[in-house]
This record gives C-alpha cells, structure tokens and sequence, in this order.
C-alpha cells in the first residue's frame, strides 16, 4: 500500500488548488506511475491528465513527480515513491488548466519563436540534400527531444521570464536547426538570439539536464550557442576594428 | 456545454476545409492545403506531436534507388500487392509506389533528419517481404529511416513545417460526430474544446478524417491509448460504409506485457526470433525470408509455436528476438530507442539478452473506403459512388494499399503521398467551385444527439468497466486465429456492450479538461470499430492475409478475391471489387504466397 498524493484543482469548483490523499494498493509487479494514475481514474474518473503513446515518445505526461518533473509513463513507482509516499503535482511555472494539466501556450511560443524549421534558401535538387554520416550525427541529442516541457518548468530562469526567456527546449532545438549542415540561416538565427534574455537568462543550472526523460543535455546547446554568438562578436568587433582604421 | 446543445446555442465557424486529426496524414494534408490560402484547420484531441504517427520506428519504405541504385518501384509495387494477398487496389498501389520518391525527397527537404550512407544518401534497411527483381532477386533494402524514431522525425518534421506554413490548428478539439444534410453530404462536424468544453459546429465544404487507427478495441495493442477509431466511429454511425474491417496486423513484435513495440527494423537489421529451444524456428515456416516474411506469417508461426509447447517463460506464452549478436555499437548506432524501450519496459538489455516478444495488435488495414484523391465513397450496385465533402487519408481510410496485410514500412508512406494527394485534390475542387449545401437545425441536431444524451445520463455503465469487457472480447475471439463459433459468441457479447455503450453514466459534468467525457465519447467510437470488425470478420469464410480462420484455413480465390464493404445500418458485408487495372503496366495476378 502506498500513500499517494494528487495535486487537484478545477477551476469551475476549487477556489483554491488542493492536495487529496489516495491510498494505493500496488500489484505485485512494478508499474509505472501512469499506470497507478489510470487505475485510480477508474474509481476517480473526475481526476485530469493528458497522456497518449504511455511508452515516452509523445510528451503528454510530464508531471513533477515527488519534485522532480518526469514523464509518468516511464517512471516506475519504485524507483520515486519514498517511505511508501508518492506526490504528483503539475509541471511548475505554468497556469494550472485543471489538476496535473497545465497550459502550455508560453512553452510553444518559445518553440514557434526560434523558427523550427529548416531553412534553406537554395532550390531543392531532385533527390535529397547529401549529408555525410558525420554531419548527419551532429544532430543526434538534438532532434529526440519530444517537447514534454520537462525541462523548461525545472528552469528558474523559464520560471521568471516565461516570455523572454527561450527555455532549455526551445533552445535545443534552436541549436539543432543551426548544427544543421543543410539549414544555411545560421547567422540569422543567432542574431535573433543575441538580445540579453533569449539565451543569456540561462546561468547553467542544469536543472533541465537532469530531468530530461531522453537524456538529451539542453546546456550543453545553449553553450554551443552562447560560443558561437561570442565567436561571432568576436568576429564583429575586429571587423569594426579593422574597417574603422581603413576609414580613418 | 452546460444544458441541453442546440444549433441556437453552440457558435457555428466555418471553414473551407477541416482536418480531424493531427497525426502524419492530417498534417501532410493540412500542409498541402495551408500554402493554397484556403481557410482550413486542423481539429486534433491532443497536440499534434502527440499523435501516433510519432511512435512509428523503423522507416518509409520507397524505391528511392540509395541503398540499390537499381531499385524499381515496379518490385515495391510486385511486393505490396504480395503482401495485401492481392486484394490490395492495384492502382492505388501503384500510385503510392510511383509517386513514393517526391514525397519522401519533399520530407528531406523539410528538414527529416534521415539516418545517412557513407555517400551522403539516405540510409535504408531491409523490412519483411521486400524483394528485389519481382520476387526473384533476393532481399531488398527498401525502408528509409531515422535511426529508429522514423515516426518521430516525420511527425515533428511535418508539424514544422505546417508551423512555417501558418497552418490553423484547433488543438485539443474532440470532434464529436459529422453533420450530415438532407443530400447525405458531410457539412463539417461537431465539436468541443476539450480545455474550456465550448462546442461548436464547425462548417466546412470539405471535411477529412484522418483519425489514425483504433488498436484499442484489443486489449494488448501496440497503439497508443489515443487510438480509439474516432472518424470512423463518426462515419459509421452516420450510415458510411468502412472496407476490410477484418483486416487486422498483429505485429509479431510487442514487448511481452507491455504492448510496446519493437520495430521490425531489429530483424531487418540482423535479429532474429527464438524459441524455448533457443530455435531460430522461422526458418522451417518461411525457409527463403526467415525472419523478414509477411507480418501476419510470422505472427501466425510464433502464435503457433507457443500453442504446441515452444513458448519462453514460466508461462511458455512469447518468444524472443535476440540481438544482442549485433553487438553494441550497431544497437546503439541503428536502434538507440529499442533498447531504451527494451531496458524500461522489458527489463532487459538487448546488449546482453534476447527481448521477450508476443504478437500485439498494432495496425488497422481497414477503414473508410476513398478513392486516390482521398475521396470516401459509399458503394451500390458495383458502382461507387462520392460522398460529397466527406474525405479520409491515412490509417484511418482503406484506399487500399495494404489489402489484407500491410509490409512494414508502407504506413508512414501511406500517410504521406495521400494525405498530399488528398490536399492537391481539395484545393482543385474548392477552387473551381466545389462545396456542399447548408444543413439545417435538425441534421445538427442529431449530431448533437450523443454528446446531449452522454451529459444528461444520471446513471448507468461505468466507462471503465464497459470498455475492459469489449478489449476482452476482441482479444479472445478475433485475434491471431478466428473460428466461426467462437466469433460468434462475440458479436452475440458485442450486441450487449452496444446496450451498455449506449447508456454510459458520465459522473463528470464539468466543462474544463473532462477527460471523463474524452473517454466516454472515445469508447462509443471503438464499439462501431469493434462491431465492423467482428462481423466482417465472422462473413469472410476464409484466409487470406491477416485474416486466419481455423475453419477455413485457405484463401479462397473464387468467392473472396474482393474487398469487404460492410455496411453498419444493416450490420452487414457486401462485396466489392479489387482493383486489377494499373495505369502504366500489367497487373499482378494472383499467387501462391510464399515467403
């Protein structure tokens, strides 16, 4: 039996969000804490969650977990409930839609802001754009990521500039389009990262490397990124240097 | 949604073309139709990178000439009508064939981070019944990939780019059922916002379902818990037809317990099944392709080897696919997500240890029957006949290029190269004048009927409880091997969960995120999936295909060389005629299928 703790809030009846206290009766195999959350729905159909491919590859489930955001699906209940107790509560930083679901419209407009898609301004040749092997893996840990928003509500920099602040998985995928040896906006693309915020809010608390459930590592990106927006100031700055004296 | 939903009452917005569901198809569509300027939107039940099309793994199989210069579409056509058993449209076949190459070139070109050769070409992998040379030329490499998240690049690459088309998006929108006008035209459909419950009719001169499939109506399934059959069930309650509904894939790899799938890429790559004997048995079933025959043959020799005592386990109920002979740097480099899957819900590592698999329901061949132009189509006296504004792409249709057994790779093109014909074709007709006539309060009305009658229940069937019995009654009597009697049986259960289906007890009223609502809807949809598939199953006195029959073991040329039309006002099966007659060559004539 396990104590499990469910974050509950319907707009329409709860003036205020409130936690309620389930007791579990565990099967005698490990199962994941979605599996829990369906077979309590089942006497509680009024309790709210998105969920769809239950094996980690849609993004729907992600929840804090015992404080730790992670996608209920493939999180056995072993490996988080401590002393026998398990609290699900909604992914923080976002306006709570009703119990574990949150609104994700500022997360997507992050991602819809760094332009996620390809960009490539010469014309297509009849068959595919080559990409040797070895270019091709530079976007592995980059374009796994499922957009669960796991990352970007553990980050306290997303917490306070929701807005202006990118977000660890915005920026991901901002590095994977600009790691792409076929996407030729490179410039662009890191131009329009460059104001103090987009980029410059994360102070590499790593907080969205340890709870990515693919273990894909937003940080190291948005290092990648800052170097290059340095390299490149860098880069300006002589050009300035030298084009002043030609001036002069 | 609170009182009881009239015309009056519910907001009316109107479109040129409306898209139920976001998934592979629905976006290839939406995308096709968001560059034409035609005002259309994209109804989906959850964010459209939610959609089952993100957990295909193994590819896109098309004769793209990288892994062989001299693939011909022409041996993947000879190949897919194969493996339909040939009951798979001809002319469909050879249009997803021939055309296979634009659409997936398109994909590159949008940014699908394919899996490279050392030549700079896409990288592709031998599936089962690729052949090359019509059969005669040994295995062929035909399925273009991304590692192993095939799906996952194609959806998030099409959603992308529908991004970058400004493409509408109505997210989190159930669609509840068609409305339908006095000419028996689809005039839009009916439905809410599943964030705020707001409901509305959303009127359009062309609608398309492309709901993806409905493998839930199993209880073990390799789908995702979305997959509940929601454009069909709305079609067949509306009086439309849906073809070769007996026609279900059990993929012969799902994780043991779990449901999960293993892409058949793991045996295209090197892997093979054994038994309790540690037997690599399939080379006594099919001594050429082993491992890599049709899907349904080798469902069918695991199924059989676990009957006659050779299964794994304390309960001898699965196989294994070992892999761990590959090594581990080719599982990590071609099948990164298997072994997370394996290692999370097997509990093994393929590195080390076979996984333990079982055939798991994973695929609908069936659906609502269109044309290539995504046109759905009613059937009367031999001759179809359009349903004006209704359409249907994607794994929710039978166009039908999978007939009786769909090869693996062949969905995720499937998706693609219709869901664009369907956007070309609607865009034509919108633009030179098509439409539909109004409908008036009533036809919206009686699509209001069962969202009116499901909140307004005070007691009655728990949603739950009803659903468990009808994935229980699919699973024991129409699964890997049919019998008449016991088929039977269950469309006997089947006529009493409809009486409990009709008379669910919603507990939840609320408007904002009721999932309870979701459910209740979602489980009235797999019940018209689960009862077409019963009954076409149970009249179709034969093999052929996925469709194995105890007491009918043979295919059966002379009476079922034909597709199945099974109408749901009458709850019967009609027959109708399988397209023989590609454009551009000869068509393949029935064979002894042999792998």
């Amino acid at each position: 039996m396990i104590e499990v703790n469910i974050y509950r809030y319907n707009p329409e009846t709860d003036k205020f969000p409130y936690m309620q206290k389930f007791n579990f009766e565990m099967p005698d195999r490990d199962i994941m804490v979605l599996e829990l959350l369906n077979t309590l729905k089942e006497s509680d159909p009024t309790i709210s969650y998105r969920r769809s491919c239950r094996e980690g590859v849609c993004g729907s489930d992600g929840m804090s977990i015992n404080g730790k955001n992670g996608l209920a699906c493939i999180t056995p209940v072993s490996e988080v409930a401590k002393g026998n107790k398990l609290e699900l509560r909604p992914l923080p930083g976002l306006p709570v839609v009703r119990d574990l679901v949150v609104d994700m419209t500022e997360f997507y407009a992050q991602y819809e802001k760094i332009k996620p898609f390809l960009q490539n301004d010469t014309p297509p040749p009849n068959q595919e754009r080559l990409q040797s092997p070895s270019d091709r893996d530079k976007l592995d840990g980059l374009y796994e990521c499922i957009l669960c928003a796991c990352c970007s509500t553990s980050c306290p920099s997303f917490w306070w500039n929701p807005d202006k602040f990118v977000g660890p998985a915005a920026l991901l995928q901002a590095y994977r389009f600009i790691a792409d040896t076929r996407d030729t906006r490179t410039e662009e693309r890191l131009e329009s990262l460059s104001d103090p915020f987009s980029v410059y809010r994360c102070h590499g608390i790593m907080n969205c490397v340890s709870v990515c459930p693919k273990g894909l590592n937003p940080n190291k990106a948005i290092g990648e990124i800052k170097s290059m927006l340095l390299t490149n100031k860098r880069h300006e700055a002589e050009i300035i240097a030298s084009d002043g004296g030609g001036r002069s | 949604m609170v009182g009881h939903l009239n015309k009056d009452n519910i907001q009316t917005l109107e479109f040129d073309a409306l898209i139920v569901g976001g998934g592979g198809s629905g976006m290839r569509t939406s995308l096709e139709l968001a560059k034409s300027g035609l005002k259309t939107a994209v109804v989906s039940k959850v964010f459209p990178t939610r959609s089952h099309t993100v957990s295909a793994q193994g590819g896109i199989t098309c004769a793209i000439q990288s892994a062989d210069p001299n693939d011909d579409w022409r041996w993947h056509m000879f190949d897919t009508v194969k493996g339909s058993d040939y009951i798979g449209d001809q002319d469909a076949i050879e249009y997803m064939c021939s055309e296979g190459p634009k659409a997936v070139f398109e994909l590159e070109h949008m940014g699908l981070p394919f899996s490279r050769f050392e030549n700079g070409r896409i990288y592709q992998r031998p599936f089962g019944g690729q052949s090359k040379d019509f059969g005669n030329g040994g295995q062929a490499s035909r399925t273009c990939a991304a590692a192993d998240r095939t799906g996952h690049a194609l959806l998030h690459t099409l959603y992308q780019n529908n991004v970058k088309e400004g493409a509408n998006f109505l997210n989190e929108w159930f669609a509840v059922d068609l409305v339908k006008n006095k000419f028996s035209e689809v005039t839009g459909v009916i439905a809410f916002s599943i964030e705020s419950g707001e409901v509305a009719y959303l009127k359009s001169r062309a609608t398309v379902l492309a709901t993806g499939g409905a493998g839930r109506i199993y209880a073990s399934t390799t789908n995702a818990l979305i997959n509940t059959g929601d454009g069909l069930g709305m079609s067949l309650r509306a009086g439309f037809p849906a073809q070769d509904m007996e026609m279900w894939q059990f993929h012969p790899t799902g994780i043991h317990g779990a449901g999960s799938l293993v892409t058949e890429g793991c045996r295209g790559e090197g892997g093979y099944l054994i038994n309790a004997d540690g037997e690599r048995f399939m080379e006594r079933y099919a001594p050429n392709a082993k491992d890599l025959a049709g899907r349904d043959v080798v469902a069918r020799s695991m199924v059989l080897e676990i009957l006659e005592g050779r299964g794994c386990g304390p309960n001898k109920d699965h196989v294994l696919l070992k892999l761990d002979h590959l090594g581990e740097e080719v599982l990590n480099a071609k099948l990164p997500g298997i072994c997370e899957l394996s290692k999370t819900f097997a509990g093994v590592d393929p590195v080390y240890k076979p996984i333990p698999v079982v055939p798991t329901c994973h695929y609908m061949m069936g659906g609502t029957p269109t044309n290539i132009h995504g046109q759905a189509f009613t059937s009367e006296n031999e001759i179809d006949n359009e349903v004006p504004g209704l359409f249907s792409v994607g794994e929710a249709a039978c166009v039908s290029v999978h007939g009786a057994n769909r090869l693996g790779g062949n969905s995720l093109l499937d998706l693609v190269v219709f869901g664009r014909a369907a956007g070309l074709h609607i865009n034509e007709d919108l633009k030179s004048g098509g439409g539909v006539e109004e409908a008036n309060s009533d036809d919206i009305e009686s699509a209001l009927h069962r969202l009116n009658k499901l909140n307004e229940s005070n007691s009655g069937f728990e949603v739950a409880e009803v659903k468990r019995e009808l994935q229980e009654v699919m699973q024991n009597y129409f699964g890997v091997f049919r019998r008449g009697e016991f088929m039977e049986k269950g469309v006997q259960a089947l006529e009493e969960i409809r009486n409990k289906c009709d008379n669910l007890h919603l507990h939840d009223k609320s408007e904002s995120f009721n999932t309870n609502r979701v459910e209740a809807l979602e489980l009235q949809n797999l019940l018209e999936v689960a009862e077409a598939t019963a009954i076409s199953s149970l009249k179709r006195n034969e093999s052929r295909g996925a469709h194995a029959r105890d007491d009918f073991p043979e295919r059966d040329d002379e009476n079922w060389l034909c597709h199945s039309l099974y109408d749901p006002i009458k709850k019967d099966l009609k027959k109708r005629q399988v397209n023989f007659e590609p454009k551009t060559m000869e068509a393949f004539p029935p064979k002894v299928r042999a792998y």
